[in-house]
C-alpha cells in the first residue's frame, strides 16, 4: 500500500512540474522584447516593443576568430535599430555541421553563409535570390556573387588575397651580403629569380641567422589546405584562363610543372625535414615566421593575426610584405597576389517572411551605415567588395594594404580564386595525401599528377 | 511486495523507457528511414530507394576502412585479451603491491578518446621524430600506433573483468587438483580458463566490439592519415555525412551497414563463447 502512495505522489508530483514548466514556458514568450537572455556562445539580444513586427536576425557566423566582434556588433545593431539579433559561432572546421543541425531547428539561422558554388549546390533549397537586394546593388563587381541562372544566391562580404609573405627585415639582411643574387626585391619578379635568392638563401642560412628560407610545409591533418587549395590554385588559373573558361569536368592539369616548381622550392629550402611535414600545422609555420626563425611563408591577409598574436615575436608590422607566387608561368612578372573570397553571405529562404527582411535590412545596415562600417574595417578587418566604402575606409593591417597595393597596381592582374570550383572536400583531400607522400619521398610525382587528374573527373562527376 | 511490484512494474521502466525511446529506438529508426532517402537536414528528405546503398561501394574508402578496421580489430583482440589476462593472473598471485598495481592499470581507462588520442600522438611523434618520420609518414605506423594506444587504454579494463573472473575460481577446486598432482600449467589451462570463461565472454564482447566501433581515438591520432589509409569505418562513416556535398544519405546507409555488421559480428561471438562457459 505504501507503493501505491508513493507512486500516486509521484505522479502528481511529474504532473505539477508539467504545469509549471508549461506557466513558465508561456510567460517566457509573454515577455519577450523585454527579457535579456544569455546562453553559452549565443548571444540574444531583444529590445523594444516592435521587436516582433520587425522580425528578428539569427547569423551563424563563420569565423571563430572574430567571434566576440560579431556579438558586440549584434549587442550594437539592437540598441541602434530594436531589432534583436542573435550570433552564434560554429566551431573551427565545424561549420557545415553546425548549419546542418541549426537548420533544422524551429528557429533556424536567417543569415549564414556559404563558401562559393560547391557550397550552394548542398544549400540551394535555402538560400533566398537576392538579386533585387539593395546590398547586391552596391557590390562592385557583380561577377564574384554566387550565381544560379537568373537568380544571386551568395554575396561575398570580404575580399582576401594570399601569395607569399616576407620578411623584409631579413631580406634587406641578404641584399647587403657579397654576392647576392639580387639587390632589391624589384627584381625578384619571376620564378628563376625567387629560385635563385631562395636557394642562396638557403645556403647562407647561417649569416643571415635564419632557420630555412620558407617556413614548414605543414601538412598535418586538416592542415594542407595551403597546399591542395590555394597552391593548386595557380595551374587550375591557368588553365581556365588558356581555355577560357571557368569551370572543368576533366583537368589537363597542364601547369603541373609549374606548381612542381614552387612546391619543390618550398620543400627544399624550409627549416623542416620533408620526413617531418606530416605533423606540422599552419599554426607552426606561422609561428615560424613571426618569432624570425625564416623570412617567407605562403598564406593570406587572414594570417596577420597569427603572426601579431605570437609571443615573442621578432617580426615588425613595417617589414610584413607580399610577393606574389611565382611558378615559372610565361609572362608571371605581371602577376599580382591570388585576389578573391570563399565568404559569401546567404539569406535563408526558408525562414519566416518578416526575419528575411531583418536580414536583409541588417546587412544593408553593416555595409551601409557609419557604425556598420566601422566594425567591418576596423574590427572585423575585412576589405569589404561594396561601393559604399570610401577609400580611406579600408583595415590598416600590413597584409591588407599590401592586397590593397596590389590591387591598385595597373600593371599587375590579380589571379582568381577558382578553387571554388574544385569538385569536394574528398578531392583536395586525396590531393593533399598524395602531396604529402610526394613530399616525403614516397610517390613519383607523375603519380600524383596522374591521380590528380583521375580524381577531378570522378569527383566531378560524381557530384554532379 | 513481489505482487505490488509487479503490477506497478510500468511505472518504474517509464522513465528508463522513456528516455530509451528518446536517445536511442527514436533516432534508430529515423536513421534507418533516412537512408534511404537524399538530405540536406533532417526536414527536407526525399525518397530515393535503395540506391544510397548502391553508391556505397562507389568510392573505395569503404572497403578501405573495412579492411584496416577488421586487421586492427583482429590484432587488438588478441593482444588486449591475451595481456590483459596475463596481467590479471600475475596480481590474483599475491604479490606485494597488488592494489597498487591494479589502480595503476586501470587508469588509462578513465581517459577520453580524444585526449587520449592527443597525448598519444606527441608521444609517438616524438619517438618517431628520432627517426626522422612521423605518424602519418606511413599507413603502416598508424596501424601499430593505433594498436598500442588501444592496448594501453583497454587492458586495465579487462584485467578488472578478468579478476573479478579468476577470484570466483573455487580455492577447493584448484587444491584438490593440486594433491591430484596437476602442473601448473594444466590447473591454469584445465580448470582456471573453463571456469572464468564468463570474463571471457564479455571481455571479448567488449574488446570486438570497442575496436569495431573505434572513433575518437582514431580522430585525434591520426584523422585518417596519410590520405584516407587509416581511417576506420566509424571516422569513414563521419567523413562521408560531413565531407561530402550529397552525401548525407550514403553516410547514414554506411551507418546502417555498420550496424549490422557489429551486431551480427558480436551475437555470433556471444553464442560461440557462451557455449564454452560451464556451470559453476
Amino acid at each position: 500500500m505504501k507503493l501505491r502512495k508513493l507512486a500516486v505522489l509521484t505522479l502528481a508530483a511529474a504532473m505539477a512540474a508539467g504545469t509549471l514548466v508549461g506557466c513558465s514556458s508561456n510567460k517566457a514568450t509573454e515577455t519577450t522584447g523585454t527579457e535579456q537572455k544569455t546562453e553559452a556562445g549565443e548571444t540574444t539580444a531583444k529590445a523594444g516593443d516592435t521587436a516582433e513586427a520587425k522580425g528578428q536576425v539569427y547569423y551563424l557566423n563563420f569565423k571563430p576568430e572574430v567571434a566576440d566582434t560579431w556579438v558586440e556588433l549584434a549587442a550594437k545593431y539592437t540598441e541602434e535599430t530594436g531589432v534583436p539579433m542573435k550570433v552564434q559561432t560554429a566551431a573551427a572546421g565545424t561549420y557545415e555541421q553546425t548549419l546542418k543541425s541549426e537548420v533544422a531547428k524551429k528557429e533556424p539561422p536567417t543569415l549564414f553563409q556559404i563558401n562559393g558554388p560547391i557550397g550552394y549546390k548542398s544549400w540551394a533549397k535555402y538560400c533566398k535570390d537576392l538579386k533585387d537586394s539593395a546590398i547586391y546593388g552596391h557590390l562592385v563587381d557583380k561577377d564574384m556573387a554566387v550565381k544560379d541562372g537568373d537568380g544571386v544566391y551568395g554575396i561575398p562580404y570580404v575580399v582576401e588575397g594570399y601569395g607569399i609573405i616576407y620578411n623584409d627585415a631579413i631580406m634587406q639582411k641578404y641584399f647587403a651580403l657579397d654576392g647576392a643574387k639580387a639587390k632589391s626585391m624589384d627584381e625578384i619578379n619571376n620564378f628563376a629569380s625567387l629560385k635563385a635568392v631562395a636557394e642562396d638563401m638557403q645556403a647562407r642560412k647561417a649569416d643571415l641567422g635564419i632557420e630555412g628560407v620558407f617556413a614548414s610545409t605543414s601538412f598535418a591533418p586538416g592542415e594542407d589546405w595551403r597546399w591542395q587549395t590555394h597552391l593548386a590554385n595557380l595551374p587550375v588559373y591557368y588553365e581556365y584562363k588558356d581555355d577560357n573558361v571557368s569551370d572543368k569536368d576533366a583537368l589537363d592539369f597542364k601547369y603541373a610543372d609549374d606548381y612542381k616548381n614552387i612546391f619543390d622550392l618550398y620543400i627544399n629550402n624550409s627549416c623542416t625535414d620533408p620526413k617531418m611535414v606530416g605533423a606540422k600545422t599552419v599554426e607552426d609555420s606561422m609561428a615560424e615566421f613571426a618569432l624570425g626563425k625564416v623570412a617567407m611563408v605562403q598564406n593570406g591577409n587572414w594570417g596577420w593575426g597569427q603572426v601579431s598574436g605570437v609571443e615573442g615575436n621578432t617580426v615588425k608590422e613595417e617589414d610584413v610584405k607580399f610577393l606574389p607566387i611565382y611558378t615559372g608561368v610565361n609572362g608571371e612578372e605581371k602577376q599580382g597576389l591570388c585576389i578573391g573570397t570563399e565568404n559569401f553571405f546567404s539569406i535563408n529562404g526558408q525562414a519566416a517572411e518578416e526575419n528575411q527582411q531583418a536580414s536583409l535590412d541588417f546587412l544593408e545596415w553593416l555595409f551601409t551605415s557609419s557604425t556598420g562600417k566601422d566594425y567591418v574595417t576596423n574590427k572585423l578587418g575585412f576589405i569589404a567588395p561594396f561601393d559604399t566604402f570610401a577609400a580611406d575606409e579600408k583595415p590598416t593591417d600590413p597584409l591588407a594594404k599590401e592586397i590593397d597595393r596590389y590591387m591598385n597596381n595597373k600593371d599587375l592582374y590579380s589571379v582568381s580564386w577558382n578553387f571554388t570550383s574544385f569538385p569536394s572536400q574528398t578531392f583536395k583531400d586525396n590531393f593533399g595525401a598524395s602531396l604529402l607522400e610526394y613530399a616525403q619521398g614516397g610517390k613519383e610525382w607523375k603519380a600524383v599528377v596522374d591521380e590528380m587528374k583521375a580524381d577531378w573527373a570522378n569527383e566531378k562527376s560524381m557530384t554532379k | 511486495m513481489q505482487k505490488s511490484m509487479k503490477r506497478y512494474f510500468p511505472i518504474f521502466v517509464l522513465p528508463t523507457l522513456t528516455a530509451f525511446t528518446i536517445a536511442f529506438l527514436y533516432p534508430f529508426i529515423m536513421g534507418i528511414y533516412l537512408s534511404f532517402t537524399e538530405f540536406t537536414t533532417v526536414k527536407d528528405a526525399s525518397w530515393v530507394g535503395i540506391s544510397n546503398y548502391k553508391k556505397i561501394f562507389l568510392d573505395r574508402n569503404f572497403i578501405n576502412a573495412l579492411v584496416f578496421t577488421v586487421k586492427f580489430t583482429l590484432v587488438s583482440v588478441v593482444t588486449i585479451n591475451t595481456l590483459g589476462f596475463l596481467l590479471a593472473y600475475v596480481l590474483t598471485r599475491g604479490i606485494k603491491g597488488t592494489n597498487l598495481f591494479r589502480t595503476v592499470f586501470f587508469m588509462p581507462n578513465l581517459i577520453g578518446g580524444i585526449v587520449l588520442g592527443y597525448i598519444w600522438q606527441l608521444l609517438l611523434n616524438g619517438i618517431l621524430a628520432k627517426f626522422g618520420v612521423t605518424l602519418s609518414f606511413s599507413a603502416k605506423y598508424g596501424f601499430w600506433g593505433l594498436v598500442i594506444l588501444m592496448n594501453w587504454q583497454l587492458i586495465g579494463y579487462m584485467m578488472i573483468i578478468y579478476i573479478a573472473g579468476l577470484q570466483n575460481v573455487p580455492g577447493e577446486l584448484i587444491e584438490a587438483a593440486r594433491i591430484d598432482g596437476a602442473t601448473g600449467s594444466q590447473i591454469l589451462k584445465r580448470i582456471m580458463m573453463p571456469m572464468v570463461m564468463p570474463s571471457f565472454t564479455i571481455c571479448l564482447f567488449l574488446t570486438l566490439t570497442n575496436s569495431f566501433k573505434l572513433f575518437d581515438q582514431n580522430l585525434a591520432l591520426t584523422a585518417g592519415g596519410p590520405g584516407r589509409q587509416t581511417s576506420m569505418l566509424a571516422l569513414d562513416i563521419y567523413n562521408t555525412f560531413y565531407g561530402r556535398v550529397g552525401w548525407e544519405g550514403v553516410g547514414q546507409a554506411k551507418a546502417t551497414v555498420f550496424f549490422l555488421m557489429v551486431a551480427v559480428i558480436s551475437l555470433t561471438q556471444l553464442t560461440l563463447t557462451r557455449r564454452k562457459e560451464v556451470e559453476n
